[in-house]
C-alpha cells in the first residue's frame, strides 16, 4: 500500500530520490564531534524562531502607540503568550550563539577551503540576514533600547558623504524613528527577510550535499570509497547523524529551558533593563549599546577615529570586518584544512583572533573611556591583521602531514 | 585546540558578569529579599500600593482579577479591600488623573509601574522608597538619594517620617513617623514584592513549569543517548 502509493508519488515528484540524496544516502565522515552540532541546531532554532514568530504576530500591533503594551499583553493576558515570547527573545540570542560556534568550526577545520567556498560564502549571506533579521526584530518590542539602538544604528548610514542623510531618512520614513519605521522593520522582519534566509539555507544545504562535509581531519571522503562508489569514511546522515543529532537537541535544549524558565532576560544580556522602559523620542538613555550580537562590530565602529567629525571611517571599518570573512576561502593559502594539522602561525593568529573578537565583544558593551578605547583600537588591528595577513602567515607556515584516511579523536 | 576552547569558554564567563558591574551605576543599592510566594506579603504590599501608589501612577497592564487569583483572594475580596479606582473587576489598573494634569503638576508624567521593577531593579526601588530626604530648593520639599531631582514627593512620610542629610552626606531622622524604621523597611519590602510580581505576573508558572519540561528532557534524553550508542555500536 505504501510502496504504491510512495510509487505514484515518486512518478510526480522526486521524494524518494530527495530522502536519498540528503539524509539516507548522504555520506557524511563517520568522525564528527562535539562542533558538528552547531548545523542541526542553527536549523532547529531557525524553525523555532518561524513557529514561535508567527504566534506572535497573532498578538503584537505594529504601531508605535500599541507595541510595547501589546507585548505586555502577550505576556499577560495572551494563554501561554510569556512562553512563546520568551521562546522568541532567548531564542533570538539561542540563534547568535549556535551561528557562531558554527562558524568557528568552519574556522577551526577550514571548511571554508576549496571545494566548499559557496558553501562559506551562502553561510556568510545567512549571517548578514540573521543580523537584518535580529535588528529589525530588536525593534518591535518598541522600548527604550529598542527604540535608541535602531536611532544610533540608522544613523550610521547619515555618515555616509552626500548621500547619506538622503538614505538615513529614506530607510526611516520620517525624520526620527517613529510609527513609519516601525511598521517598515516588521515588514521585513517577519517576511522579508525570513524569506531571503529560508530560500539561502535551502542555498547553503544543496551546495554542501553537492561537495560532501568536511570533518575535523580535513580530510577529503570521498577520495577513498569502495566498489560501489560509496566513501570508506562515511555513512549514511540517517540513520547515524540523525540519531546523533536527537541527542545534541535534547542537551541544547536542556540548556536553552535553563535560560528560558528561570533566567530569560540572561542578566540583562538577552532581554535588557531599559527595554522595559517604552520608547521615549525625548529621552536618550545614558548609555546606548546593542545586543551582546552585535557589539564586537559596535566596538570596531567606536575604535576607529572620526575623520573631520565624520564617523564614516568607522562605518566602513565595520562593513570590512564582516566583508573580510566572504574572503577567508581566498585569503587561506595553506595546503591543509583542519587546525589539527596547522603549524603554530595559524594557531596563534586564531587564538589571538578569538581573543579580540570575544575582547570586541566585551568592550562594545561598555561605555567609552580611554583605556577601553585604546583596548578596542588593539583589538580591533588583531581582528583586520588576522585577515589582511592570512595570505603570508599561512603560507609560511610549517603544516603537520594530514593522514589518508580520516581519525578518531 | 583544547586550550582554545578553554579561552573561548572563558572569555565568554567574563563577558557574562559584566553586566552585573555596569548595572550598579555608582549608587550603593540596599538588597531586598523578593518572595512571590509569600502571599501575606503580596497582599500587604498590593494593600500599600492600591493605597498610596494607585492615585499619581498606574499599572496599565495589570489586570485586578488576576491579581487577585495570583494572591488567593476572591474577586469579591479584590473588590470590597484594594479596587479603589476602577468598579470592573477585569480592569487593568488604571487613575483618573490626566496626562496633561500630571505634567503641570509634577513636571513629569509619573510612569506606569507595571514593569518598573524590571527597568530599575528591585534593590534600586527598595532604596529609593526609603531614601527620600529634605531639600527646601526643591518644588516638593524633598530629593532622593537613589534618584537625583525627583519629581515625585515623599508619599509614605506619614509612615517613615522625615529624613535630613547631614554633612557627611547620609541621611538621619528629622521628625519621625508612624513606623519604627524596620516596620517601614518592611512596609517597603512587601511593596517592591508586589512590584515585581506585577511586573511579570507569569513568573510563578513560568519557574513552575521549568522543573517539568527539564525532566522531561532528561527522560528523553535518558532513551535517546542509549540508542544513539545502539546505532553507533559498528562504527569504528
Amino acid at each position: 500500500m505504501f510502496t504504491s502509493l510512495m510509487g505514484w508519488v515518486d512518478a510526480r515528484f522526486p521524494a524518494t530520490k530527495m530522502w536519498k540524496e540528503h539524509l539516507a544516502e548522504y555520506y557524511a565522515p563517520k568522525n564528527f564531534n562535539f562542533w558538528y552540532f552547531f548545523g542541526s541546531l542553527a536549523l532547529l532554532v531557525l524553525v523555532l524562531q518561524i513557529v514561535t514568530g508567527i504566534f506572535l504576530t497573532m498578538n503584537y500591533k505594529p504601531d508605535a502607540a500599541q507595541a510595547f503594551a501589546s507585548v505586555e499583553y502577550i505576556m499577560r493576558d495572551v494563554e501561554w503568550g510569556w512562553l512563546i515570547r520568551y521562546m522568541h527573545s532567548t531564542g533570538a540570542s539561542a540563534f547568535f550563539i549556535v551561528v557562531y560556534l558554527h562558524m568557528f568550526r568552519g574556522l577551526i577545520y577550514g571548511s571554508y577551503k576549496q571545494p566548499r567556498e559557496l558553501v562559506w560564502i551562502f553561510g556568510m549571506l545567512i549571517y548578514l540576514a540573521l543580523m537584518a533579521e535580529a535588528f529589525m526584530g530588536y525593534l518591535l518590542p518598541w522600548g527604550q533600547m529598542s527604540y535608541w539602538g535602531a536611532q544610533v544604528i540608522i544613523s550610521l548610514f547619515g555618515a555616509i558623504p552626500f548621500i547619506g542623510e538622503q538614505l538615513a531618512l529614506w530607510i526611516r520614513g520620517d525624520f526620527v524613528v517613529a510609527d513609519a519605521t516601525l511598521n517598515r522593520f516588521f515588514a521585513f522582519h517577519v517576511i522579508a527577510v525570513p524569506l531571503v534566509i529560508l530560500g539561502l539555507v535551502v542555498a547553503h544545504i544543496i551546495a554542501l550535499h553537492e561537495v560532501g562535509s568536511n570533518n575535523p581531519d580535513g580530510v577529503e571522503i570521498k577520495k577513498n570509497k569502495d566498489k560501489n562508489g560509496i566513501p570508506l569514511d562515511g555513512i549514511p546522515f540517517h540513520p547515524y547523524y540523525s540519531v546523533k543529532d536527537i541527542v545534541g537537541v535534547i542537551v541544547f535544549l536542556f540548556i536553552f529551558s535553563l535560560v528560558l524558565f528561570y533566567m530569560p532576560e540572561m542578566g540583562g544580556w538577552f532581554l535588557e533593563d531599559a527595554n522595559f522602559i517604552p520608547a521615549d523620542p525625548l529621552k536618550t538613555p545614558l548609555h546606548i549599546a546593542p545586543v551582546w550580537y552585535f557589539t564586537p562590530f559596535y566596538a570596531i565602529l567606536r575604535a576607529v577615529p572620526s575623520i573631520a567629525g565624520s564617523a564614516f571611517p568607522g562605518v566602513v571599518a565595520m562593513g570590512l570586518s564582516i566583508v573580510f570573512l566572504f574572503l577567508l576561502p581566498w585569503l587561506d593559502r595553506s595546503p591543509v584544512k583542519s587546525i589539527r594539522y596547522r603549524g603554530v602561525y595559524f594557531k596563534t593568529a586564531l587564538a589571538l583572533f578569538v581573543i579580540s573578537f570575544i575582547g570586541l565583544g566585551f568592550l562594545g558593551t561598555q561605555p567609552v573611556t580611554p583605556l577601553y578605547t585604546l583596548l578596542a583600537r588593539i583589538f580591533s588591528v588583531i581582528y583586520f591583521a588576522f585577515f589582511i595577513l592570512m595570505p603570508i602567515y599561512t603560507k609560511l607556515d610549517t603544516d603537520k602531514p594530514v593522514p589518508e584516511r580520516v581519525t578518531f579523536k | 585546540m583544547r586550550t582554545l576552547i578553554y579561552a573561548l569558554f572563558i572569555g565568554l564567563m567574563s563577558v557574562a558578569s559584566a553586566q552585573v558591574m555596569a548595572a550598579a551605576d555608582g549608587i550603593h543599592l540596599d538588597k531586598v529579599e523578593i518572595d512571590l510566594s509569600d502571599k501575606a506579603s503580596l497582599q500587604r504590599g498590593a494593600k500599600t500600593f492600591m493605597n498610596y501608589c494607585l492615585s499619581c501612577h498606574q499599572a496599565s497592564y495589570m489586570r485586578y482579577n488576576r491579581m487577585g487569583k495570583d494572591l488567593g483572594m476572591t474577586d469579591q475580596q479584590v473588590k470590597d479591600n484594594l479596587m479603589l479606582a476602577s468598579d470592573k473587576i477585569g480592569d487593568t489598573m488604571t487613575i483618573a488623573m490626566r496626562a496633561q494634569d500630571a505634567q503641570k503638576w509634577f513636571g513629569v508624567v509619573p510612569p506606569d509601574l507595571s514593569v518598573i521593577a524590571r527597568a530599575k531593579g528591585t534593590d534600586y526601588l527598595y532604596t529609593y522608597l526609603r531614601t527620600f530626604y529634605l531639600d527646601p530648593t526643591k518644588p516638593m520639599g524633598t530629593n532622593n538619594l537613589a534618584f537625583k531631582d525627583v519629581g515625585m514627593p515623599h508619599v509614605l512620610w506619614e509612615q517613615q517620617g522625615y529624613k535630613q542629610r547631614n554633612e557627611h552626606g547620609q541621611l538621619e531622622t528629622a521628625s519621625k513617623g508612624s513606623l519604627s524604621t524596620s516596620d517601614y523597611n518592611n512596609v517597603v519590602a512587601d511593596l517592591v514584592n508586589f512590584l515585581a510580581y506585577i511586573a511579570e505576573p507569569t513568573k510563578i508558572e513560568r519557574v513552575a513549569l521549568g522543573k517539568w519540561v527539564l525532566l522531561y528532557l532528561i527522560i528523553f534524553f535518558l532513551i535517546a543517548y542509549p540508542m544513539k550508542k545502539a546505532f553507533w555500536r559498528d562504527i569504528h
